[in-house]
């Protein structure tokens, strides 16, 4: 096993953690500040690929592309919000539950009758095409590099929105005492809008950038927001760093779960099921690992509410 | 000549329908009609309706249901249809965890199940049935052909295939024709997207070739990805993994790419051209492998219905062994073990215009059965 494998596996977790923190940044975000269980955040995954798939379609560019997945999954979220989420903060988890489910099979048929059960194409932008040399010989694809920029920028963003602008102030408030906000003359219905659409842009942002090595079709998102769920569990529901944490940690498990634990039982065992075995054993990893955590730290690494 | 042919075919399903038009029969159709999987089964669904249309036979009901691709909600959708919509026969299912987990049951409360699609080995040895017809093929069958292809340009090649039955019958199939050595062999998760993780091993692996089943969307991401990487080692693959269905989705990173198949657009025979024509005039899109099975599977019920009751299971049961139907795939009879003998070609992804779709460039195996039908005692 070389070192330009090593790094090549360790930087494949870390996109696949930055991924994750995309989706999981607006999930946690929306549970944090109005309470809310969001199973239809995947749904706005799903909304960002097709809308970056059939713009760039359309006009030839993956930008314009990036730029509609943004305020298509935003203007999804808002109508979203205001339409039929906003009826939902006062009653309990099942209510949310249910009706965001319903919103999931809303949005796959929508989807599905619009633009067919086919996958769209989707591709990697020229300027992002091929592999860059690692050192240690190794390769590695230029446009996954971009998507771990794009996270630390994101991570960045939201840190900085968070912990220093006046809207961040507002979702601290608004996380920490709901009805203190409102009285004190804060428009909460819209800062609960803001925020929900906010949460899907990022959400449209990941799917769109996902889109692009994988394939756009409808029920993309459901796979990708069970991980989401895993991830803000571990980190701690509500926080944004827990998000990164966990994300970043699950990525990383992940991959290297799926790398290195066929390789390992093949020492114990004939290679032809240490394979099969092995697999198995590593998609299952994650959920072993997050038992772990919340046996130690019942409201995960990082909880907003501790 | 060919329109002459088409038509006399045609006209030759009318008649056979005509024949039998006094007795109802219900089919039961349950695919993938949602999520991931949803394009395979689309087109299974799509062909066999069209087929049913075609035939005029206004006495055959359809019941089609979703099974998501859960087995679980397959299996329930499988005792409603057996139990309350008391359906003759049965149809459908696309995956092989789903059909391992429909037919055994099904067959065993006397239900004729035709196969459109999967074909584990488990139910094609010891454990075949009378009941069950595979109309497909038998999982290995592909991945045979496509080792026994490779042996020709390669020496050492790295294997991949989803950890589910038919994945690992398909690298099951592909080592028993196969003679060079293997530079890796691994196992994905059903369902996976992101293949980072398998690219970055088959670099490292020092294989000169890579041989994948990654049947629906894991193949688009497989071979987007794979495009990207930066690895240059060429790979192969069945069919499943450059069809029809996600040709387009895959684009340009497909082209040149030989794969296996038992079916492909341009087989020169007259049921063929006149199915790829009836259904790219119903569809406007071009068909794929899983369109095919499934358009022989309903002019095989329909053949078996012109011939004998769907009342009487012994009979009925015969009707279908003699295969008496134009298949789309040429040539077409049925193993001792109820599952196909058949030719398996090679063919090459070419671009047609803007279009990208197969193109047949040799023959890996004629008359093939399966290696399995020695076990079956039927």
């Amino acid at each position: 096993m070389s070192l330009a494998l090593l790094i090549e596996q360790f930087l494949n977790g870390l996109q696949l953690g930055v991924m994750l923190f995309l989706i999981a940044a607006g999930l946690t975000l929306i549970f944090g500040v109005m309470g809310l269980i969001n199973l239809a955040h995947g749904s706005l995954y799903m909304v960002g690929a097709f809308a970056c798939a059939a713009v760039a379609a359309a006009t030839g560019s993956f930008w314009l592309g990036l730029v509609a997945s943004l305020a298509a999954a935003a203007a999804a979220g808002a109508l979203m919000e205001v339409a039929i989420i906003r009826r939902l903060y006062a009653r309990d988890h099942l209510d949310q539950v249910l009706a965001t489910f319903a919103l999931i099979l809303i949005f796959s048929e929508g989807t599905r009758w619009l633009f067919g059960s086919f996958p769209l194409y989707l591709d990697i932008p020229p300027l992002l095409q091929g592999a860059v040399a690692l050192p240690g010989g190794g390769q590695y694809p230029l446009y996954r590099l971009a998507i771990i920029g794009v996270g630390v920028l994101v991570a960045i963003g939201l840190y900085l929105l968070i912990g220093r602008t006046r809207l961040g102030m507002r979702i601290r408030a608004g996380e920490s005492d709901r009805e203190m906000i409102a009285a004190l003359g804060i428009d909460i219905r819209s800062l609960y809008t803001i925020v929900f659409a906010f949460g899907a842009a990022l959400a449209g942002l990941a799917g769109a950038l996902v889109g692009a090595l994988q394939s756009v079709q409808v029920g993309m998102g459901e796979p990708a927001l069970i991980l989401a769920f895993v991830v803000i569990v571990i980190g701690g529901i509500g926080s944004i760093k827990g998000a990164l944490i966990g994300a970043i940690l699950v990525g990383l498990v992940d991959t290297m779960g799926r790398f290195l634990l066929p390789k390992a039982l093949a020492l114990m065992m004939p290679a032809t099921q240490a394979g099969p075995v092995g697999a198995a054993l590593a998609s299952m990893l994650i959920y072993i690992v997050m038992a772990l955590i919340l046996a130690f730290r019942p409201s995960g690494l990082f909880s907003a509410r501790a | 000549m060919r329109k002459f042919l088409a038509g006399g075919v045609a006209a030759l399903a009318l008649m056979t329908a005509g024949i039998a038009q006094a007795e109802p029969v219900k089919i039961g159709v349950i695919t993938t009609l949602s999520g991931g999987g949803a394009g395979l089964g689309v087109d299974m669904r799509d062909a066999f309706q069209l087929a049913i249309k075609q035939s005029g036979n206004s006495e055959i009901e359809l019941v089609v249901e979703d099974d998501a691709q859960k087995p679980e909600l397959a299996v329930q959708i499988a005792e409603k249809m057996i139990q309350s919509d008391k359906v003759d026969l049965m149809t459908g299912i696309i995956w092989s965890n789903l059909a391992m987990a429909v037919v055994p049951n099904a067959v065993a409360q006397d239900v004729i199940y035709l196969s459109p699609n999967a074909g584990p080995s488990a139910l094609a040895g010891a454990n075949c049935h009378p009941n069950y017809f595979n109309v497909a093929y038998q999982n290995d069958n592909f991945h045979e052909a496509m080792g026994e292809y490779d042996n020709k340009d390669y020496k050492k090649t790295f294997i991949l295939a989803p950890n589910y039955p038919a994945g690992k019958d398909a690298l099951t199939g592909f080592k028993r024709y196969y003679k060079g050595e293997l530079a890796g062999e691994v196992y994905t998760q059903v369902g996976q997207t992101d293949y980072a993780a398998e690219i970055a091993e088959i670099r490292a692996s020092g294989a000169d070739s890579v041989y994948f089943f990654l049947p629906g969307g894991m193949g688009i991401a497989f071979m987007k990805q794979y495009a990207q990487s930066g690895v240059a080692i060429p790979v192969t693959g069945p069919g499943f993994s450059f069809s029809q269905d996600v040709l387009p989705a895959i684009g340009d990173a497909a082209l040149g790419v030989k794969n296996s198949g038992t079916w492909a657009k341009d087989l020169d025979n007259p049921a063929n051209k006149a199915f790829v024509e009836a259904f790219q005039k119903e569809y406007n899109r071009l068909p794929s492998i899983y369109a095919a099975q499934s358009w022989d599977t309903a002019n095989l019920i329909l053949s078996a219905i012109g011939k004998a009751s769907v009342k009487d299971k012994d009979a009925f049961r015969a009707a279908l062994k003699e295969a008496d139907f134009a298949s789309v795939r040429g040539k077409f009879k049925f193993n001792t073990n109820n599952h196909p003998i058949q030719d398996i070609y090679v063919t090459e992804v070419v671009k047609e215009g803007d279009v990208l779709t197969n193109k047949i460039i040799a023959t890996a195996f004629t008359d093939h059965g399966d290696a399995y039908a020695d076990k079956c005692s039927m």
